[in-house]
């Protein structure tokens, strides 16, 4: 049983390790789609839980993918689920980094640039989306997300300050 | 920087080092430090060369900063070179991420830590909201190439379309007018 569950682990996340175009919060919707509604490891509440805790913690985001692999599986899901998201994208980072300077201005490169772009923003919207409906479920909970962007967008301030502030309005049962 | 003069070729325990160094301090996003480490206080990298590595691995799938440590790596020792800054990267925040997956198996039942966390999974979500409009400010979307971000969302978001069959039709159709439009 286990092992099943550490082999769709790997087999899910190295997939979507070379689908996470302009990084890891593109696959999130994927990740949710995988994880909750396919699997069914764990709620939607569940998960964004998890991509919080990833959140407050220092380190790359791709951190939540160690913390629903350890939920589903222990160590060795976390063990497994983070090798899976990081091995492909990086052994095809290590191949390209090494041609692609001499195609700087070529006109295929400056192409897959252009053409990637609004897709990886359209995805970036979709993970925002779907990460908002899965942590709010009030007024109040919808109102911390827009003013929390808001912020990031139009000050430089530490964002442990907003996490802390959130979960301060928490607490007192506001949200 | 008062450090010591950085040194051009760093060897693999320096790179271990100074990417945990990195990884430790980025809540939020890791990459303003990496950028910081490498290109004032070591200077392993002209502002240049860290814009041109930052561009090649945001549009390679993969965790960005991750690719970046991958590359900067490789570029000094190779497979070793990347296996350390890798290894810096990850190690440290793997640990920590865990220990605070661990607490909150343990104390997230408690009803004040459950409605801590209702408020910081929703400040979580605007932190992505943010980065999506960051983003769409880019010179490459104020063009007709703006309708593929329109049709990601509705795809991905709303029809919940598995993401590897859209991607497969999407980004080549989205690359073959990008490529159409720069003649």
């Amino acid at each position: 049983m286990n092992d099943a569950v550490l082999a769709d682990l790997a087999l899910d996340f190295s997939f979507l390790s070379l689908l996470a175009v302009g990084g890891v919060i593109t696959v999130l919707p994927e990740m949710h789609r995988s994880v909750v509604e396919v699997h069914g490891w764990m709620s939607g509440a569940e998960f964004a839980d998890l991509f919080a805790l990833a959140q407050v913690s220092p380190g790359p985001n791709i951190l939540v993918v160690s913390l629903i692999g350890w939920k589903v599986a222990g160590l060795p899901g976390a063990a497994v689920a983070t090798a899976a998201v990081c091995v492909p994208s990086s052994v095809l980072a290590f191949a390209v980094s090494k041609i692609w300077q001499r195609f700087r201005d070529a006109r295929w490169r400056l192409a897959i640039e252009d053409g990637l772009v609004p897709v990886t923003v359209g995805l970036m919207f979709a993970g925002g989306y779907l990460i908002t409906l899965s942590a709010d479920d009030s007024v109040m909970g919808f109102a911390v997300t827009a003013v929390t962007a808001a912020v990031v967008l139009t000050t430089r301030i530490h964002p442990l300050w907003l996490f802390g502030a959130a979960g301060l309005l928490g607490l007192a049962g506001w949200v | 920087m008062s450090e010591a003069p950085p040194s051009t070729t760093p060897g693999t325990r320096e790179l271990f080092l100074r990417f945990t160094q990195v990884a430790v301090s980025g809540f939020g996003g890791v990459g303003p430090w990496a950028q910081r480490m490498l290109v004032e206080e070591r200077r392993w990298l002209s502002a240049e060369e860290f814009t041109d590595m930052m561009s090649l691995c945001q549009f390679l799938p993969g965790p960005n900063i991750v690719n970046v440590a991958v590359c900067v790596g490789a570029r000094f020792h190779g497979v070793r070179g990347a296996l350390a800054a890798f290894a810096g990267l990850m190690a440290a925040p793997f640990a920590i991420v865990l220990g605070l997956g661990v607490l909150y198996t343990q104390y997230g039942d408690l009803p004040e830590v459950a409605s801590a966390f209702r408020g910081i999974s929703a400040a979580a979500a605007g932190f992505i909201v943010a980065m999506g409009l960051k983003m769409a400010a880019s010179r490459r979307l104020r063009s007709a190439m703006a309708v593929f971000a329109v049709i990601t969302f509705i795809s991905i978001a709303l029809v919940r379309l598995p993401l590897g069959v859209f991607l497969l039709v999407a980004a080549p159709a989205s690359v073959a007018v990008a490529f159409w439009r720069r003649k």
